[in-house]
């Protein structure tokens, strides 16, 4: 008996193991199922819809107006920039003019919404990597971001402060000093975070090399934003079909090399640079005069169907918008950029470690809101 | 030895500094002027009478559905004290339901109701987050007082 037992070739058993929906680096709630042998990662089986909540059946029983607060909910850590999207899809379907002010305020409020958001991708990096230390530096400035937007719109994350036609109200009177203020401050922050996180020796081992996908894969996953970037394709919508009043500024667009998670992961940094040189042009080009279209009564677009695309921290967000000439939309359909992206999961995590699961989802920087809807 | 100062000289920096830290249930940060918290009921201190006519624009606005109003003839108007013809009876917000949106201050047209700074949203009580009509023009005085806001004209 011994002896036939030791003859016999071992059985090989994958393991399974269940990573999230609990798990403090999955981001939200996101459970995957992997299959592993030993280290090594061969299958992963992704489960998402823990936070489905229906927003996008939910839009069909609200007012356009009441709406925006619905997009402020999807992705939570980039509220102006899904705002801007619905609106767009509004004003494009109303075909409504939005004066320029307006549109210059909510460039302005989107780009530092991108700063805030990559920050705080900064810092989650660095908690995924093991590195404590980034995130409190990154929460730091984005506390300084988000109380500018407290005081501009009356809310640190659900403002519902972009409107159909323009924006809710105009700039607080001690804008301009508080922007003198904010803009150093920013620039430091963000230079200290790369000088303390980007290259240090531990994090490249963590990060080059893994989860390296190619530009064309992923244009095939349907990929979009900082991630698609990262592999050297220049897409972003704010130069390929500049939506608002982007086309007026100057500002280049970071691409990375190879696509492995450390591009994922600097590209976003150098965006944020990028976003910096937005704002301040957008607030020395901002001209006075209406911040709003005055809009008669209930919004009633007239019956048909838009498509508005904006460039969100995450990605390319499309909002397809049916309407059937009631105060109510018939269809809401959203591209959400973090669900493209995950798409990508099963691709990048094959035949990688445990350990670096982790990394490669954090580098995607996926906000599960904005997956589940 | 040169990095070792710089970086003692830091570190004294921040020793002298205040603290960052607020003592939070006893101390508070200042909320901005347009912070959204949950909405009061304004008073109409010359006349003595809430601004609401309960006219239910707010009610049929609000995207969560967490309040209601009930409109009645304004006593005060047949006796000739006020211009206004309909008053509000009652008024009730589910503040646990709110979403501090601001469409209903948005929306109403006598400037009735507005945001005011309260945020914290513990109570003892299961049911202390419904607010009647008493407790949101209590609230609306308050703010009324803590802001200085300018009254609106009836
Ligand atoms: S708060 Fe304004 S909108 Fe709401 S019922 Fe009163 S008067 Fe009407
Ligand atoms: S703030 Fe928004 S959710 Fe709250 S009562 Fe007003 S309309 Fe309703």
């Amino acid at each position: 008996m011994v002896e036939s037992r030791s003859e016999a070739p071992l059985d090989m058993v994958q393991m399974m193991v269940n990573m999230g929906p609990q798990h403090p680096s999955t981001h939200g709630v996101f459970r995957m199922v992997l299959g592993i042998d030993g280290e090594r990662v061969v299958s992963v089986d992704p489960h998402i819809g823990y936070l489905h909540r229906g927003s996008e059946k939910l839009c069909e029983g609200e007012l356009y107006t009441q709406i925006v607060t619905l997009f402020d909910r999807m992705d939570y850590l980039s509220n102006f920039n899904n705002e801007l999207a619905f609106c767009m899809a509004v004003e494009k379907l109303m075909a409504l003019q939005v004066p320029e002010r307006a549109e210059y305020i909510r460039v302005i409020m989107c780009e530092l919404n991108r700063i805030a958001s990559h920050l705080m991708f900064f810092g989650t990096m660095g908690l995924d990597t093991g590195a404590i230390t980034p995130v409190l530096y990154a929460f730091r400035d984005r506390e300084r971001v988000q109380s500018l937007f407290e005081a501009v719109s009356g809310a640190r994350m659900m403002h519902n402060y972009i409107r159909v036609g323009g924006v809710k109200e105009d700039l607080p009177e001690d804008f301009r000093q508080r922007m003198a203020k904010l803009m150093p401050q920013l620039k430091q922050g963000i230079e200290e975070g790369d000088r303390l996180l980007s290259f240090s020796e531990i994090f490249l081992a963590r990060n080059k090399g893994i989860g390296v996908i190619d530009g064309k894969t992923a244009i095939s996953y349907g990929m979009s934003g900082p991630a698609l970037r990262a592999s050297g394709v220049p897409m972003d919508v704010r130069k390929d079909e500049p939506y608002s009043v982007y086309n007026r500024f100057d500002f280049g667009i970071p691409i990375g090399e190879k696509g492995d998670c450390w591009d994922r992961y600097y590209v976003r940094i150098e965006e944020m640079r990028q976003s910096l040189r937005i704002v301040e042009q957008a607030m020395a080009q901002m001209p006075d005069g209406p911040i709003s279209t005055p809009v008669r009564g209930v919004l009633r677009p007239p019956r048909g169907e838009a498509y508005a695309r904006a460039e969100n921290p995450r990605g390319e967000i499309g909002v397809y918008l049916v309407s059937d000439g009631s105060d109510k939309p018939y269809r809401v359909k959203v591209r959400p950029p973090s669900f493209c992206n995950l798409v990508a999961l099963k691709y990048l995590l094959r035949d990688c470690y445990v350990a670096d699961c982790v990394v490669i989802l954090g580098s995607l920087d996926v906000v599960l809101g904005e997956v589940d809807r | 030895m040169l990095g070792n100062l710089k970086g003692l000289l830091v570190t004294l920096q921040t020793m002298f500094r205040k603290p960052v830290t607020v003592q939070y249930p006893k101390e508070h940060l200042p909320v901005a002027s347009r912070y959204m918290g949950f909405p009061v009921l304004m008073w109409d201190k010359q006349l003595e009478e809430p601004f609401c006519t309960g006219c239910m624009v707010c009610v049929r606005n609000c995207p969560t559905q967490c309040m209601s109003a009930v409109m009645k003839d304004n006593p005060h108007h047949a006796e000739g004290k006020s211009p206004r013809r309909k008053i509000v009876e009652s008024f009730s917000i589910n503040l646990g339901r709110c979403i501090l949106c601001g469409m209903c201050v948005d929306v109403c047209n006598f400037d009735a109701i507005e945001m005011s700074h309260q945020h914290e949203l513990s109570k003892y009580g299961r049911n202390d987050n419904r607010v009647n009509l008493e407790k949101l023009l209590e609230a609306g005085k308050k703010y009324q007082e803590e802001s200085g806001s300018v009254e609106a004209a009836p």
